[in-house]
């Protein structure tokens, strides 16, 4: 381990580190609100050792490693971009988490240090090239998760903690026998051999179980990932374990967690899986199974009278969207705009974030105030807490996809690319499907204005969460006005996937 | 050498004004709303000082100044930029706006002291002379397109102004419907940019930059014909809507409602212009065309004496003035038309600041009557020498008189149109011709009924006016005759110095035209004689009608009556319009139609939607068991699933 090694896991350490530091000095602090803004503050380190190595590749300096990492991990501007959205992510779910981490006094440091831990495993995933790799950084992402879902210690938040767990425990063992059918026929765990591997041996149906072999592999690789990003038909965990977990908790999954999937997905598949051999077959895949999680998402959020399930299923019908651009991919060898698709996912994942983030922290707000999640709980917000209202109110039309919000220019640019690779048919589906979205999320925007209310006592969001709602909302708007910027950094972290 | 910041400012100085006052004076200060004027009048004042600012770098170097595109969204192919585009013609649009504008505001300052919506009135301004700013600065079709809506909203808003009057909100709507079919055509135009996105793109062009398109149509066999043709038609039905050319011309004249500085600026100087402007944004494309230069001609050439026309019979100052514009307008397309660029964008430039003029002169005119109304006026010579003095100013100018601006910008069109050799050619110099001695006449007839003779009562005699005005006959304040005095400085001499047909001391010859890098046209003195003779008649003829009663205007009217009603009722356009078109065919049949179309169809299939969603969702609801077994078998089924599509899709 040389210490160009440790440079290039600076983000990853620093973040790591914090949270061990935070443990350390919960010992010896009395005042313990000290460490809310302690872990959000202290997230800069990490950040500054992101921007760090961002110049160190602006300026063509070489960040590949000689030492033990030289195979399993890379630092380029792919994994860079989710390292920024992570960070981002983590430091916005800090701001939300105050009062759930005091629910438990004891333990506050231990929920920080918990997310960091998780978020640290997600950076990892981002940067890893290595079958092994990646799967030991999932355990890193996925264990912490479960001891947080199940961090208020009441019935519903253990049930889902636990859910969360043995859910997560089949889905890595479905991974992992992919994994071991692709070594299978490869021979090799680095993502780049593997690739070069199947090109060479290419798909021979005479093979006894060769191809098939494979082609299993790959499908149960689909399966493990797809858990992840919560990707029909292996979203079913995703409403129990949301409505019980901390809401902060379970902004973290919707938005973190699973920009971590996609990056591990679009790494493996455009690495390991090349379109030459492969690319029609999981290409097609993820078109079906975009339609079908929008749909599935989409119908029953419908019947969601808890905001927190819906917008379990929100998630799900995005996790639909954002698959398209991976559909899109088959388009690379036919035309110039080979980026639009993978840049498109990018695109879609950073608005996304900020807008899922938005809601969560609008709903941690009210639901702080009024203990419950019911949808009812928002009758009569618009004269209770009008700004706040507001906020949901854009939030909620940034999921629809109408302007001007980031949700509509994500939404027209993920579209674009459908009908760019010949996928017109998906692009109709996810036009569809938006419409059929706008009756729920509408709804809880009538919820607010409409329905009177049941008390008439404001509503004061606590500071933190307010700075996050503010922060969030109004990268919802100025992505949604100038969305350049972000379309440019997807573009740039995609180039290297070409 | 201007900066791309100052470019920009130029916007954003009227822009933050409009933040200001809408979203701080007007809702939380609006006790202290004297403060609106001001602010507006100063902003617009920076934007006047940058436009000149721009002028000059332009003039120095004009191949320089471009600024290149910032990336606003990416989709594909298309790709949607943010350009400050800054060539001459955008200089000369910048200097109009902003010059006229800042006059307007002073103006308005005097002319709307007391409104209650004084902070709401100036909000607008501001964003109208912003909106105009981004409209001429716009280097990309996407934006050019957002801004050409935004003045129309404007418009929509300040003629609307006073929308307790059920006439105002009426005009405002009437604006709004009908600029909007025309815009209907720049968007239809603007969309078949995007299917020709190959063809751009062969050459690595972008299809909605419009320095692109100016490329693209130079490289020959690039666009078809056709597809040139049919862009410049969709882009001149914009044009037509904006400018208020036949037959869209309807909703200029009841425009008049709003505020009178408001139709000073927008209704005279500036927006209505947006659509010539537009014309000689896209020059290059129309030249492509031969189709879509005669168009242009006949409809503008149409136009002008059309609505000249109907200016001859109106009593109402306002709306003779407005008949003008239109008919003003047409002129400026006829010469774009015969391929006149320079002349056209010349008496675009003279006419905005005479025009101006007219209109403030019209406001100074009721402010002292309380009406409207010519019949109800005369003899405000006496009491009112400033504004009559600028009012003659004007009206000499734009009867194209010798030596004053509307003079050397009218005779260089009817100058261009003269030597063109085609047919439309021929025909529309004589249209112009007829137009001239029109205007002469309408606008002495206004300016003898208004100022000549004994004063009619005004206010207290018009029945229209309901006793809302007030008489009080005397000058108007100071900052109102100053603006006056301003235009009629510019009304007297921009015409001779900006286009002159020699070296004048500063200005060298034909400066406009060497600006605008078009073939200077040289004096005719034949021409200038043909105009003269066709001016001077149509003054002569208003003066032994209006002033020495030689020929009793009744007594014409009753001799012509047929005429006189037809021109009285418009030629009953809005008739035809409104019932026959509007209530007949439209809600007659279009809407009884879609509206079966609308409940059956699209109700139906969004009522089956919803209840096909909310079934088939609670459907799935259950399948939500709670139960991990049941969640890892669908997890085991969904991998077999998958696993056997993909064996059948190899």
């Amino acid at each position: 381990m040389t210490s160009h090694d440790i440079y290039l896991l600076s983000p990853e350490l620093a973040t790591a580190g914090l949270a061990g530091l935070l443990l350390l000095v919960d010992l010896v602090i009395r005042r313990k609100g000290w460490l809310a803004p302690a872990a959000v503050l202290g997230l800069a380190a990490p950040l500054a050792f992101t921007i760090l190595l961002w110049l160190d590749l602006d300026a063509g300096r070489s960040l590949a490693s000689d030492g033990i990492l030289s195979e399993s991990f890379v630092v380029d501007r792919f994994s860079l971009f989710f390292k920024f959205l992570l960070i981002g992510s983590a430091a916005v779910v800090m701001l939300m988490s105050g009062g759930y981490a005091r629910q438990v006094q004891r333990f506050e440091s231990a929920f920080y240090a918990l997310a960091l831990f998780s978020t640290s495993g997600m950076m990892l995933l981002a940067s890893s090239v290595e079958l092994v790799t990646i799967y030991v950084s999932l355990e890193l992402t996925a264990l912490p998760i479960a001891a947080l879902a199940a961090f208020l210690a009441d019935g519903r938040s253990s049930e889902s903690g636990l859910k969360f767990l043995i859910l997560s425990g089949i889905s890595s063992a479905l991974l992992l026998y992919g994994m071991v059918l692709v070594y299978g026929f490869t021979g090799a765990t680095v993502l780049s051999e593997v690739g070069a591997r199947i090109v060479d041996i290419g798909l021979d149906d005479g093979l006894p179980f060769g191809s098939y072999a494979l082609l299993f592999g790959v499908v149960l690789i689909i399966a493990g990932f797809g858990f992840k990003i919560t990707a029909f038909p292996f979203q079913m965990w995703a409403p129990d374990v949301y409505e019980g977990a901390p809401t902060s908790i379970t902004a973290f999954l919707s938005v973190a967690s699973k920009a971590a999937g996609f990056a591990v997905i679009m790494r493996v598949f455009y690495v390991a899986f090349p379109i030459e051999a492969l690319a029609i077959e999981w290409s097609a895949i993820f078109a079906a199974l975009a339609a079908l999680s929008m749909t599935v998402g989409n119908l029953v959020a419908i019947a969601q009278s808890n905001i927190k399930r819906m917008l379990a299923y929100s998630t799900i019908a995005h996790a639909g969207y954002l698959m398209v651009g991976l559909a899109a991919a088959a388009v690379r060898v036919e035309t110039p705009q080979a980026d639009v698709g993978p840049s498109g996912s990018l695109f879609y994942l950073g608005g996304y974030a900020v807008t899922n983030l938005a809601a969560f922290a609008a709903v941690v707000a009210v639901s702080r105030r009024t203990g419950t999640d019911e949808l009812g709980s928002f009758a009569g917000l618009g004269r209770r807490a009008p700004l706040l209202a507001a906020a949901l109110a854009f939030a909620m039309v940034s999921l629809t996809g109408a302007p001007p919000t980031v949700g509509f220019m994500a939404k027209i640019y993920i579209f674009g690319a459908a009908v760019n690779a010949g996928l017109a048919w998906l692009a109709i589906v996810g036009v569809l499907n938006s419409v059929v979205s706008a009756y729920y999320y509408l709804r809880v925007v009538r919820v607010m204005v409409l329905s009177a209310p049941r008390d008439e006592t404001p509503i004061r969001p606590p500071l933190p969460v307010g700075l996050a709602l503010f922060i969030t909302t109004a990268g919802v708007l100025a992505f949604g006005v100038y969305p350049a910027p972000l379309i440019q950094f997807a573009r740039a972290a995609v180039s290297v996937l070409l | 050498m201007i900066t791309e910041v100052g470019v920009w400012l130029i916007f954003l100085l009227p822009m933050g004004s409009f933040v200001l006052t809408g979203l701080v004076i007007r809702p939380l200060m609006n006790r202290y709303s004297s403060v609106a004027g001001h602010l507006t009048a100063l902003a617009i004042a920076g934007s006047f000082g940058l436009s000149l600012w721009a002028l000059i770098s332009v003039a120095n170097d004009s191949e320089a100044v471009t600024f290149s595109p910032h990336s606003w969204l990416e989709v594909g192919r298309v790709v949607v930029n943010v350009t400050a585009l800054v060539d001459p013609l955008t200089a000369i649009m910048l200097v109009v706006v902003t010059g006229v504008s800042l006059m307007v505001q002073i103006y308005s300052i005097g002319y709307m002291r007391g409104d209650p919506g004084y902070a709401r009135y100036f909000a607008y301004m501001s964003l109208f002379t912003a909106s105009m700013v981004g409209l001429v600065i716009s280097g990309n079709v996407v934006q050019l397109y957002v801004f050409w809506e935004l003045v129309g909203l404007c418009s929509y808003l300040l003629i609307g102004f006073w929308y307790h009057k059920p006439a105002a909100a009426a005009a405002a709507k009437k604006a709004f419907i009908i600029t909007r079919i025309g815009d209907f055509g720049l968007l239809l135009a603007i969309l078949y940019l995007l299917f020709n996105v190959d063809a751009f793109a062969s050459q690595g062009l972008n299809p909605l930059e419009i320095s692109d398109i100016h490329k693209a149509v130079a490289i020959p066999g690039l666009l078809a014909t056709s597809v040139v043709t049919w862009l410049a038609v969709g882009i001149f039905t914009g044009a037509v809507g904006k400018s208020g050319q036949f037959p869209l011309h309807t909703w200029l004249p009841d425009a008049m409602e709003g505020p009178t500085p408001v139709s000073a600026l927008i209704h005279a100087a500036t927006m209505v212009t947006a659509g010539v402007f537009l014309v000689a944004r896209f020059f290059p494309l129309f030249q492509q065309s031969e189709v879509a230069m005669n168009l242009v001609a006949i409809v503008g050439g149409f136009t002008a004496i059309f609505a000249a026309s109907m200016g001859l019979v109106m009593n109402d100052i306002k709306r003779v003035l407005a008949y003008s514009t239109v008919s003003q307008l047409g002129y400026m397309m006829l010469a774009l038309g015969v391929g006149a660029y320079g002349p056209a964008i010349f008496h675009l430039f003279t006419h905005a600041f005479f025009k101006a003029l007219l209109f403030l002169g019209a406001g100074s005119v009721s402010h002292a009557s309380g009406t409207f109304d010519m019949r109800f006026m005369g003899g405000l010579r006496a009491s009112m020498p400033w504004t009559y003095g600028t009012f003659l100013v004007g009206s000499l100018s734009l009867a194209g008189i010798f030596p004053l601006a509307g003079f050397w910008s009218k005779d260089e069109i009817l100058a261009s149109a003269s030597v063109s050799s085609s047919a439309v050619g021929q025909l529309v110099f004589w249209l112009a011709v007829i137009a001239v001695f029109m205007t002469a006449f309408y606008m002495f007839r206004a300016l003898f009924m208004t100022f000549e003779g004994r004063f009619k009562g005004g206010a207290e005699a018009d029945p229209a006016a309901d006793g809302r005005g007030q008489v009080h006959l005397a000058e108007s304040p100071a900052v109102m005759t100053l603006p006056l005095v301003a235009l009629g400085i510019a009304s007297v001499v921009i015409g001779f110095l900006s286009n002159a047909i020699m070296d004048v001391g500063l200005v060298p010859e034909h400066w406009l035209s060497h600006f605008l890098d078009v073939e200077a046209n040289s004096f005719s003195l034949a021409i200038a004689g043909v105009s003269t003779v066709a001016a001077v008649p149509g003054i002569a003829l208003a003066y032994v009608m209006y002033v020495s009663k030689l020929l009793p205007p009744a007594r014409i009217s009753k001799r012509m009556r047929l005429a006189h009603v037809l021109l009285s009722r418009k030629y009953y356009f809005d008739e035809i319009y409104e019932t026959a078109l509007t209530k007949r065919v439209f809600y007659g049949v279009a809407a009884q139609a879609l509206d079966w179309a609308d409940k059956a169809i699209v109700d139906g299939s969004v009522r089956a939607i919803g209840y096909f969603g909310r079934n088939v969702g609670r459907a799935m609801a259950h399948a939500q068991s709670g139960q991990l077994q049941g969640y890892g078998i669908v997890i085991g089924i969904g991998v077999i699933a998958i696993f056997a599509v993909m064996l059948f899709l190899r």
